[in-house]
């Protein structure tokens, strides 16, 4: 988005006098896209919002019952469970893509032969089907007949349980999320450190700068807003992931590892407590954009340079 | 000094081999899991290689006759919903980038946000009341929910940077608004309809969730197929390694083919699907 908020000048400056000339509205090319986005997420929010009151079971009738779903959330100790398996998903998700994130970035930034085919070696992961990638993880997971546990015997290390057990469940899980999503980070990080001028650096090293110094004063201070970014995009991801959970673990073992999508699913599409399901996904999706104003007020304070303002 | 260079160079490529060889393996192994026998895979130590490759388990996969069925399923729902997603989206990002409405693609931003449940519970009840379970068109028209809000930001995105000029010049030589478009704005954004098409595609073939509510036994995808392959067969490896495989095959070539767009993509928008 760098380059769009640079050429956006020009065009803003021109008189609004030609705009004016280009025969005919606009209206017509944004209509079929304004009647598509309202009836298949407008409408669907709307109507949420609204089964949220009711109590509403599929097959059965729905009767109004105002805010009773919401009351239930705060008794539902199955819920408090999933929210707590969800901080701390999410916490751990979003933590170790960006920390590795940030590394492969600055490793991809330098001169290398091949470099733009590892590169898509290294972004292959997030671009495979997660549910097919979940099931070989799965298989790798396996404690008596998993790679994983053969690996960690080459190195001493005592076998695990993996996703078998509730105390390793979500760290394992996070392990499959970190390894798909950390070249989304780097790919947004990279674009990041191609933006930096280079006269920065110049006159550090006329000064006798050191490389961890220039890293440390120049490039990081400076890429941080993107590392921010990445930051941002990687918890709304994280909060709301699905498909290797469910397909790896299904929230199990037990509980251990639902989180509150996961729960939703459970109440909506398998006790087919619609009008409960609904008041989840309202308060769920409360919490995403929470979430997001937060880390963008985060983001906003972060920004002490103008130059990464573009992303 | 030249030690330090050579030293450095080593760190380098170390570095390089340490970031791309947990993916290079996993799928390394994913291959070797779909080409052994059970024996094997069940082998410890694990066996990277084996002695007799397993052919048997694509072609138990391939000969399975509904794995035809569904990847016509996937074909039918990516492709309808990726199309209808250009048709659409496609003109409103250039609507939306020559009114200046740029502000209006919040509105895109919080659907990448929400979570896809949220769209699965009103829009499974409004499909059940209008009798259209049991066919493709529920997926088709959820999978919009994808394929649309990717189109659009990345179209508003592209529609920005291509230049007014000989826009303006047109409509001084008499073009109306449609013309402009169809003449002038289009042929100049091809680049960018190109990458919104690969992700919508992407995003759309991948998705999972939608499928596991809305499908049926007949109109299954092949994620829900392969996830469904788990029940069915217990502990057979193999077999399901090679599902898996032939399931991402496809975006994975993808991938490797366009990496440069899908990287220009996804780093202009940072968008991706439910």
């Amino acid at each position: 988005m760098t380059s769009s908020l640079a050429l956006e000048k020009p065009a803003a400056a021109a008189p609004p006098a030609s705009r004016r000339r280009a025969g005919g509205s606009l209206w017509p090319f944004v209509l079929p896209a304004l009647i598509v986005v309202a009836s298949v997420i407008v409408f669907p929010w709307a109507f949420t919002i609204w089964m949220s009151l009711n109590e509403w079971q599929i097959g059965g009738g729905s009767s109004f019952v105002g805010l009773a779903n919401f009351g239930r959330l705060l008794t539902d100790l199955r819920f408090h469970d999933a929210l707590w398996h969800t901080l701390y998903f999410t916490a751990l998700a979003v933590i170790l893509p960006v920390v590795l994130g940030l590394f492969s970035a600055i490793v991809f930034h330098q001169n290398f032969k091949a470099r733009g085919f590892l590169r898509a070696l290294f972004v292959m992961p997030m671009m495979a089907t997660p549910v097919a990638i979940a099931l070989v993880w799965a298989m790798m997971f396996h404690p008596q007949l998993g790679v994983l546990n053969y690996l960690l015997s080459l190195v001493g290390i005592p076998p695990q349980l993996w996703v078998f057990h509730p105390a390793t469940v979500i760290p394992s899980l996070v392990l499959v999320e970190t390894w798909q999503w950390t070249p989304l980070v780097m790919l947004i990080v990279l674009g990041g450190l191609a933006a930096i001028p280079t006269e920065p650096y110049e006159s550090a090293l006329i000064d006798g700068a050191s490389g961890w110094q220039m890293f440390w004063h120049i490039t990081l201070p400076l890429v941080l807003p993107f590392v921010m970014v990445a930051a941002i995009i990687r918890s709304i991801d994280a909060i709301k992931s699905f498909d290797i959970i469910y397909a790896i673990t299904q929230g199990g073992p037990g509980t251990a590892s639902e989180t509150i999508n996961l729960y939703l699913y459970s109440v909506a599409f398998a006790y087919y407590d619609i009008g409960y399901g609904s008041a989840i996904a309202v308060v769920f999706f409360l919490m995403v954009i929470g979430l997001a104003v937060l880390l963008l007020w985060l983001k906003k304070r972060v920004q002490w340079t103008e130059v990464g303002i573009g992303a | 000094m030249r030690a330090k260079r050579l030293l450095n160079r080593i760190g380098l490529w170390f570095a390089v081999l340490m970031i791309v060889s947990p993916a290079v393996l996993f799928f390394v192994w994913m291959l070797s899991l779909s080409l052994k026998y059970e024996i094997d895979n069940a082998a410890y130590p694990p066996i990277l290689i084996p002695e007799t490759f397993a052919w048997a388990n694509y072609a138990a996969v391939l000969e399975s006759n509904r794995f035809g069925t569904y990847f016509l399923n996937s074909v039918l729902v990516t492709g309808s919903a990726t199309l209808l997603g250009l048709l659409v989206g496609v003109p409103a990002g250039y609507g939306m980038a020559r009114m200046k409405a740029t502000k209006s693609a919040v509105v895109v931003l919080i659907a990448r946000m929400t979570p896809g449940l949220s769209y699965l519970i009103p829009l499974f009840l409004l499909f059940q009341w209008l009798g259209l379970m049991g066919t493709l068109l529920p997926q088709i028209i959820i999978h919009l929910v994808i394929t649309v809000p990717i189109i659009i930001w990345i179209m508003i995105g592209y529609f920005e940077t291509t230049p007014l000029e000989l826009e303006e010049a047109a409509v001084i030589d008499g073009a109306s608004r449609w013309q402009v478009f169809r003449h002038v704005a289009l042929p100049i954004a091809k680049p960018g309809i190109t990458v919104a098409f690969i992700l919508a595609v992407i995003f759309s073939w991948n998705n999972f969730v939608f499928g596991i509510v809305l499908a049926g036994r007949e109109t299954r995808t092949l994620p829900v197929a392969v996830y469904n392959m788990i029940s069915f067969e217990q502990l057979s490896w193999g077999p399901l390694a090679a599902g898996a495989l032939l399931v991402t095959l496809p975006v994975l070539l993808l991938t490797v083919a366009a990496q440069r767009q899908i990287v220009a993509g996804l780093t202009a928008g940072a968008v991706k699907g439910g």
